[in-house]
């Protein structure tokens, strides 16, 4: 097996507006997307030659994607990966880049969540059936992981929430500052802790936003990298890892709900490919699937970012602001960022793509000199998971 | 001789304070509460419950039949007792049949099974009867009627009780009635209905019963019968001769109400858990005519240990629903805000195929690495090998396991009537772990560690199909 590292390169990306676009659908949000995308990379739609298209329930086949951008009779291949959608479309577009079966590539992850008249995913991921896993949606289950969380490391409901609430507070401010962003308004400590409940002990607060966006990006070899517009400017893929858990963690005994063992799998082979060792000192930012407050703690933790059962003093030390020596979630995260499905995966590339080459679009939300940063992509629920992560960094 | 082998009683978790129906309605109550069933349950599960209780420490397998009684199917056409008889694992070839349509059907139910065993088609038979009445909103019946269940294995050994002797009448009065299409019953002037009905013909049929067999009102230790209100109830003790104070069976009108069909039977099952041997039990029940019973308990009362928990047990166990508009929830009784979520689904080849976990709740055990496991595999979720062919795997029955909560969480926007739907993870006696909802809770006393144990539910009505399924709660009587 050999590492994919710095074998592809991403030349351009774009995203789209995020946040309860009415006057948008499914269609514009590819289009805003992928056009920004094709500017930043300099590149015209019809010298794609494949593209993989990410979406979980916004529509089926690659005709979703052709039929805006009027791409003619192109390979398309849709991937779906549930919450891990935006991610898994980007690693399969590299594998094709890297047994060199096209040279440029056009990947996009959407998702179109708010024509449906309520808050909530479109469909709950997952095979269906009337009983089993009936009722019970995906916040309810990480609150599951919110309640084992607490217990495990002695916090009170109190003490378990503020932690939870300085996630979204950073969140927030992170949010505030990213003009994209759907949620961009700062919140306090107070706020998230009084929030309304939504799925005890989660509240309000502690969930992302249902929202509209889509997120593109434009990829070819490394070494072709230089014949387009960043010409010495664009960053390569690292590493690659993708874990499907069985999804029995739930119903075996030996699963304690506050860890993700399937985003410890992942890191691992994906910071193998990158060799990175001590991904803490090594890595510079990291955006991670953070739909609930929770997520991002444990998250962190799988992660290798911190030790298992320390998130809460990290996150009490600011080691996680922008400003921090490990910033999380610079974009705001899903949780302020948005949380299009299909899309959140690419999207979060976008924030580290960005960050790497130094145009976040505030000087006061831009990292300084970060080289090397991590994408983790995740769907299902505690127990449950699929898990991607990507590494992503100067060449 | 034939007679009671056991009995089983269910009594929802929730009550309605008489107080509570009236100051929605500007009236001055009384301080009795009514039983309320749950929004998850309707006759079928409350069946269930009672059978459970009664077939507590007994292998069901030896079970040869169930009579369902009800007035409240939840189905008009499909059966409801082979529905109770997969929750409860009876065999296949156990003989299922409904009783409808008669306040009398409990005791309709009763009598054909004494024929069964008296026969010899059954060995043992099990009368299940519940109801949930649903009377009109701000109607008289509010503070009569309530929800619960009862159940009575019937055998002709080893019983608590014998059944001395019967006497039945049928008379055609139309008193109580309600049409297919309606969700409430009907009646006429009450007057009338209970002067020419209930007070005309019920001491036709208790008179007889005694006549038959040459006793009278002093020859009874306990009395116990139907009433269609608390009033008529002590007119009728008191126009045969009983004493209300040594005989007569409390009704339970102020704590429980009447429970139609099952009404009767769990004042039975309070009297029986009060009995001595040699106690002697007048049991009448009235609807379309009526039936009569004579029990002597037996020896066996005090010998079988007392696993029921019977009408008393779950009697004690309770919360109050705090408002009445939770009551009109449970029961669907208004017109609600439309709901843009999709509506549920269901699948009946899921059912068809899923049958023994989705009804009997049987898990499986690993041959291999001896991990009990659920929902059922073809590979082992721990060991990953096949469990496939007989030896590979054990079947297990989950519904007797109790277990002990290790997480949850409080969903307050889920599609339920009851806010919040408690998710939870909960740790099973053998090693297994059952992840899904959890029932009947006291939202102040969740906390992680609390010992749990299964019930069927009705999950929810999707595509004009009843979901049934399990859920946990937390141990409501120890």
């Amino acid at each position: 097996m050999e590492s994919i590292k710095d074998k592809v390169a991403i030349i351009g990306m774009g995203t789209s507006q995020f946040g309860e676009l009415w006057n948008k659908d499914v269609d514009d949000l590819i289009i805003d997307a992928a056009n920004e995308a094709f500017e930043d990379a300099g590149v015209e739609p019809k010298e794609i030659q494949a593209a993989w298209l990410g979406t979980m329930d916004s529509g089926y086949t690659g005709q979703l994607l052709s039929s805006p951008l009027q791409l003619q009779y192109i390979p398309i291949t849709r991937v779906e990966n549930a919450c891990a959608t935006g991610i898994e479309a980007l690693r399969n577009a590299s594998f094709a880049l890297v047994a060199k079966a096209y040279d440029l590539v056009l990947v996009l992850g959407v998702e179109k969540m708010k024509d449906l008249g309520f808050g909530g995913l479109l469909a709950a991921p997952g095979k269906f059936h009337p009983v089993y896993g009936a009722q019970m949606v995906a916040v309810g289950r990480y609150a599951m992981a919110a309640t084992r969380y607490f217990e495990r490391y002695g916090l009170t409901p109190e003490k378990g929430k503020e932690m939870l609430a300085k996630v979204s507070v950073k969140s927030h401010y992170n949010g505030a500052r990213n003009p994209k962003a759907h949620l961009k308004r700062e919140i306090t400590i107070e706020q998230a802790m009084g929030a309304p409940i939504i799925a005890w002990p989660l509240g309000l607060y502690d969930c992302c936003g249902v929202t509209d966006g889509a997120a593109a990006a434009i990829l070819c070899r490394t070494e072709d990298a230089k014949n387009f517009r960043h010409k010495d400017d664009y960053v390569t893929i690292k590493g690659f890892g993708l874990s499907i858990g069985p999804g029995w963690g739930k119903e075996r005994s030996d699963y304690d709900y506050t860890h993700w063992p399937e985003t410890e799998v992942a890191a691992k082979m994906a910071y193998k490919e990158a060799g990175i060792k001590n991904p803490r000192k090594e890595l510079d930012l990291a955006e991670v699937h953070d739909c609930f407050s929770i997520a991002e703690v444990i998250a962190t933790e799988s992660l290798g970012l911190c030790e298992k059962g320390k998130a809460r003093e990290g996150i009490d030390a600011g080691d996680f602001t922008l400003k921090g020596d490990m910033p999380i979630n610079p974009s705001g995260g899903l949780k302020s960022f948005g949380h299009p499905i299909g899309a959140s995966g690419c999207r979060e590339v976008s924030e580290i793509y960005m960050q790497l080459q130094g145009r976040a679009q505030l000087p006061e939300r831009q990292i300084k000199n970060p080289k090397l940063g991590l994408v983790h992509n995740q769907g299902g629920h505690p127990g449950r998971f699929m898990a991607g992560v990507c590494i992503v960094g100067l060449p | 001789m034939i007679g009671i082998i056991s009995y089983g009683g269910y009594v929802p978790f929730y009550r309605l304070r008489h107080e509570e129906i009236g100051r929605s309605w500007g009236k001055k109550t009384g301080q009795g509460e009514r039983a309320v069933a749950g929004w998850d349950e309707d006759t079928i599960t409350m069946g269930v419950e009672a059978a459970r209780d009664c077939l507590q420490g007994m292998e069901s397998k030896t079970v040869d039949s169930l009579y369902f009684a009800t007035l409240m199917p939840p189905y008009s056409e499909k059966q409801s007792a082979s529905i109770i008889a997969a929750a409860i694992n009876l065999r296949e070839d156990a003989n299922t049949i409904d009783f409808a349509h008669s306040r009398r059907s409990g005791t309709n139910a009763l009598r054909a099974t004494l024929d069964a065993v008296g026969h010899g088609s059954s060995k043992k038979a099990l009368v299940v009867t519940a109801d949930c009445p649903l009377p009109p909103p701000d109607s008289p019946g509010e503070f009569i009627f309530g929800d619960g269940g009862a159940s009575f294995l019937i055998g002709d050994s080893e019983v608590m009780a014998t059944i001395d002797g019967s006497y039945t009448m049928a008379d055609e009065f139309l008193d109580f009635w309600r049409l297919p299409m309606d969700r409430h019953s009907q009646s006429w002037e009450d007057r009338f209905v209970l002067d020419e009905g209930y007070m005309r013909i019920f001491p036709k049929v208790i008179n007889g019963l005694m006549k038959k067999y040459n006793l009278g009102p002093k020859d009874f230790t306990r009395v116990v019968f139907d009433a269609p209100d608390p009033r008529s109830h002590q007119a009728m003790a008191r126009g045969l001769g009983f004493d209300l104070k040594t005989q007569v069976q409390d009704p339970l009108f102020q704590s429980i109400g009447s429970t139609g069909s099952s009404f009767a039977s769990i004042l039975l099952v309070a009297a029986l858990e009060k009995s001595k041997p040699g106690d002697k039990i007048l049991f009448a029940n009235y609807g379309d005519g009526g039936d009569a019973f004579i029990l002597t308990v037996t020896d066996q009362i005090g010998k079988r240990s007392r696993q029921q928990r019977g009408v008393t047990g779950y009697l004690n166990s309770k919360i109050y629903l705090e408002s009445y508009g939770k009551y009109l929830r449970f029961r669907d009784l208004m017109e609600w805000e439309v709901d843009r979520r999709p509506p549920p689904r269901t699948s009946l080849p899921v059912y068809f195929r899923e049958s023994k976990q989705l009804f009997r709740l049987i898990g499986q055990k690993c041959s291999r690495c001896g991990h009990e496991q659920f929902p059922r595999q073809r590979r082992c979720m721990w060991c990953q090998s096949k469990m496939e062919a007989p030896g590979e795997y054990e079947d297990i029955e989950f519904a007797g396991k109790n277990g002990t909560l290790f997480s949850y969480s409080m969903d307050e926007r889920a599609p339920v009537m009851d806010l919040p739907s408690v998710g939870c993870v909960v740790d099973l006696e053998g090693g297994a772990r059952y992840y899904g909802l959890m029932t009947d809770r006291d939202i102040s006393k969740i906390k992680i560690g609390i010992e749990m144990e299964f019930t069927f539910r009705r999950i929810n009505d999707a595509q004009g199909v009843h979901n049934y399924f399990w859920k946990v709660r937390p141990i409501r009587v120890k």
